[in-house]
């Protein structure tokens, strides 16, 4: 047993972090620094920045633009690329539909549609989840119906993220109702300027927009849009679920969120008269969390170390997935304790970049509660908790 | 970056567990609780000779020189095991403060008798009134010409009851709670003036509370140097940590797969209960801090080994994360199994008792975590 790392894969790190000071743009750190809301154009910034130096597909293979980094140095350049600050890589394209369009697409759709991801041309929104495919995502009953060389679609996908900034959408659909829900399915590439593709955007507790309704009416796609086998889109949508989820567990950024924490604790004054991060209850609090966090990242690197032997990953991603998620909110919420009254004003104009406005408490503040309403989401999204132990009851323990 | 054993650790590994399969256990732990270490002495002898005694002595005493996480590997499997001969006190706690602080005539002199199994020893370090703090010590060694008269009791000094060398902790300047005035003397159990009260513990494993009564030693029983001793003190109660962290990461993952079990097979209402979906998150849970609590063992080992300046705090990181998961695999383990879980006969009450046991020795959940934040703000 051994934790260090390599002299290569120090000198890695080195190199990853020479690229956030020097090459990446910086506005964005910033703007990340100072709690401010990135835009359309500032990811597609960062991801072309990325893409110049050849890092932008983290987890393709070499041979169609990918690092083909080993498991550690992605695990190396995840954490580097959180703790600079930088704006995350929006999955939908990069790393959730390209995987598959690799892996189950024929040579056209290669040429047809990599490219312009790996280049961030395109955005890619997730057509997923349905007003009745929640976590029994089996359930799709968006329609798609054969007419000549096109599916003919109609339905309704539901909370999918930043579709109002999306090109594309990838899908599934039901082609097929006579078998068991998961045959029928396949998996459709929509050009969201397709005529009767209608977007809704759907306002979340914290006062938000990132998430929307998308509405299809008679929307005719080519069948060449498809991919893989009709009736076969579960498999994609298996495949995706399950790939190369090294980053699940966000660790890094939640040690930077930690850190921020503390430093803003250590402004704030607690009951009495000395700092919030010394009183005992708090720093209690504080404690328990980072020693959460440290039992996920070394069960993190447990589970790197053994895909370094090619092993794939399982269930353990949903352990990280869980706990990861779980983490994220809580660190939100002693944010938000830490602003104390200054958690409650509202103020959302504060939280746009180039806001002038003069926060009303510490600057900090304004952003707290928004977003720990907002990352009540992550123990949903992907997957829920309890879906996810559902998985590790079944795959892990054998129930 | 590695978390693979080596050949050398697997095949050690692979023989306690096997030489446990045959000889020990919940129906032999049941049998071996109720008597004494010294009736228990045959196996003492083999564990000696399986070379389990030497293993994290330096070579030039006897021993393998093994780190943290080789003597990992050997509780947990005495966890699984549910080993209660005194290989933590005598080897890990009394033998590792002798190889820690002694010169290498007293090295020499007291290790051999450990490695093989002629000599059990304690380490008294805790005393009745100083809860878990490491420096409250208040028993007194003062000098006396060539000698040292100790006087006061040491609490629950594990293997107090069996020992024939005590390590002892002592005041030797100073008041209560002093950092400096700390000094290790290795103390003959058979001087006149030393009272023990024996006695069991709620786990199977014993213990005694020994008193000082004019205890004369002479001065070359004092180990290391004089008023110095905190140091030492602390990196094996340190390392002490890891070995029982390791031993309730054994305990744990024994517990979540009996009780995986239990449930697949235990059918209730028509149905085996493992099929409750109720059920099923919560041995998710189970697993889940189990775990968990091994990554920060492996992390906190692996420090140690490497001599890391911040093992102490992954150490209390580990010991604050073991009395969490430990107090909920257990209870969850036990709650699962129903009735059985209250049966003497069933092992699985044995290793809650064992992993009630470890939250409190060498300081509990609440005292790691405040000893986590302090050093991490002394870091900082």
């Amino acid at each position: 047993m051994d934790i260090s790392f390599s002299p290569e894969e120090r000198a890695f790190q080195q190199e990853v972090r020479d690229f956030f000071a020097n090459e990446y743009p910086a506005d964005i750190i910033e703007k990340q620094a100072q709690g401010k809301e990135l835009g359309k154009d500032d990811y597609v910034r960062g991801q072309k920045a990325l893409a110049k130096r050849g890092w932008a597909a983290v987890n393709w293979p070499a041979e169609h633009g990918g690092t083909g980094w080993t498991p550690i140095q992605k695990y190396i350049f995840n954490n580097e690329m959180a703790a600079a600050g930088a704006a995350q890589i929006i999955p939908f394209g990069m790393t959730m539909v390209a995987p598959v369009i690799i892996y189950f697409g024929n040579a056209e759709q290669h040429k047809k549609f990599l490219p312009d991801i790996l280049e961030s041309n395109v955005w890619w929104c997730q057509g997923y989840s349905e007003p009745g495919a929640g976590s029994d995502l089996a359930n799709v009953r968006t329609k798609a119906v054969l007419d000549g060389d096109h599916y003919v679609v109609n339905g309704q996908k539901t909370w999918t993220t930043m579709a109002q900034w999306a090109d594309w959408i990838f899908c599934l659909v039901r082609t097929d109702s006579s078998g068991k829900p998961q045959e029928g399915i396949s998996f459709l590439l929509i050009d969201m300027k397709t005529p009767g593709v209608t977007v809704r955007p759907i306002q979340t507790i914290d006062g938000g927009y990132e998430i929307n309704d998308v509405f299809f009416e008679n929307v005719r796609v080519p069948v060449e849009n498809r991919i893989g086998e009709e009736g076969k889109g579960w498999s994609c949508a298996k495949f995706l679920l399950t790939y190369e989820r090294t980053n699940i567990a966000g660790v890094a950024k939640s040690k930077l969120a930690l850190k921020k924490l503390r430093k803003a604790a250590s402004k704030v004054m607690g009951d009495d008269g000395m700092p919030l991060i010394d009183d005992p209850a708090f720093l209690a609090k504080v404690s328990r969390l980072e020693i959460k966090l440290m039992a996920l990242e070394y069960t993190e690197l447990r589970l790197i170390s053994t895909l370094d032997s090619g092993k794939a990953p399982g269930a353990e991603s949903s352990h990280l997935k869980i706990r990861g998620s779980e983490i994220q909110q809580e660190i939100a919420e002693l944010l938000m304790e830490t602003a104390g009254y200054y958690s409650l004003p509202y103020l959302p104009e504060q939280l746009e970049a180039g806001s002038n406005n003069e926060p009303v408490g510490p600057d900090f503040a304004a952003a707290t509660a928004p977003r720990y309403f907002n990352l009540r989401k992550t123990t949903i999204y992907g997957g829920s908790s309890e879906i996810q132990k559902g998985i590790i009851a079944k795959a892990v323990l054998g129930l | 970056m590695d978390f693979n054993l080596t050949e050398e650790q697997t095949l050690l590994k692979d023989s306690v567990n096997r030489y446990l399969a045959d000889n020990y256990g919940a129906e032999k732990f049941r049998e071996y609780r109720h008597k004494t270490t010294e009736e228990r002495k045959a196996m003492w002898q083999e564990f000696a000779e399986m070379g389990w005694l030497a293993l994290p002595f330096a070579e030039e005493y006897g021993g393998f020189g093994g780190s943290a996480i080789d003597t990992s590997l050997i509780m947990e499997e005495f966890g699984r095991g549910l080993v209660i001969e005194p290989y933590l006190a005598s080897v890990l706690l009394a033998g590792k403060a002798i190889d820690e602080a002694g010169s290498a005539e007293q090295k020499e002199n007291l290790l051999p008798g450990i490695i093989d199994g002629s000599v059990l020893a304690a380490f008294a370090f805790a005393e009745p009134e100083a809860r878990y703090c490491r420096h409250d010590i208040n028993v007194r060694a003062v000098k006396k010409g060539e000698s040292y008269v100790l006087n006061g009791t040491k609490a629950l000094v594990l293997n107090g009851d069996a020992a024939g060398l005590f390590i002892v902790v002592a005041r030797t300047e100073g008041q209560r709670l002093d950092t400096s005035g700390i000094s290790l003397f290795a103390v003959d159990g058979k001087l006149a003036g030393i009272e023990r009260r024996a006695y069991p513990c709620v786990d199977g494993h014993r213990a005694a509370e020994i008193t000082f009564n004019d205890v004369e030693v002479p001065a070359s029983a004092l180990l290391g140097k004089v008023n110095e001793a905190l140091p030492v003190l602390e990196k094996v109660l340190d390392e002490a940590i890891i070995a029982v962290g390791a031993e309730a990461v054994g305990i744990m993952d024994a517990m979540v797969a009996a009780t995986v079990e239990y449930t697949k097979t235990r059918v209730q209402f028509g149905r085996p209960i493992g099929s409750f979906q109720v059920l099923q998150h919560r041995m998710v849970d189970m697993y889940m801090e189990a775990e968990e609590t091994r990554s920060l063992l492996y992390m906190a080992a692996m420090k140690s080994a490497n001599g890391d300046a911040d093992t102490a705090m992954a150490v209390s990181a580990l010991k604050a994360k073991v009395a969490t998961a430990g107090r909920f695999v257990g209870q969850e383990a036990i709650q699962l199994h129903g009735g059985m879980g209250m049966s003497d006969e069933m092992g699985i009450g044995h290793y809650f008792k064992r992993l009630t046991t470890i939250n409190t020795l060498f300081g509990n959940g609440d005292y790691h975590l405040k000893r986590y934040a302090a050093l991490n703000k002394a870091a900082a």
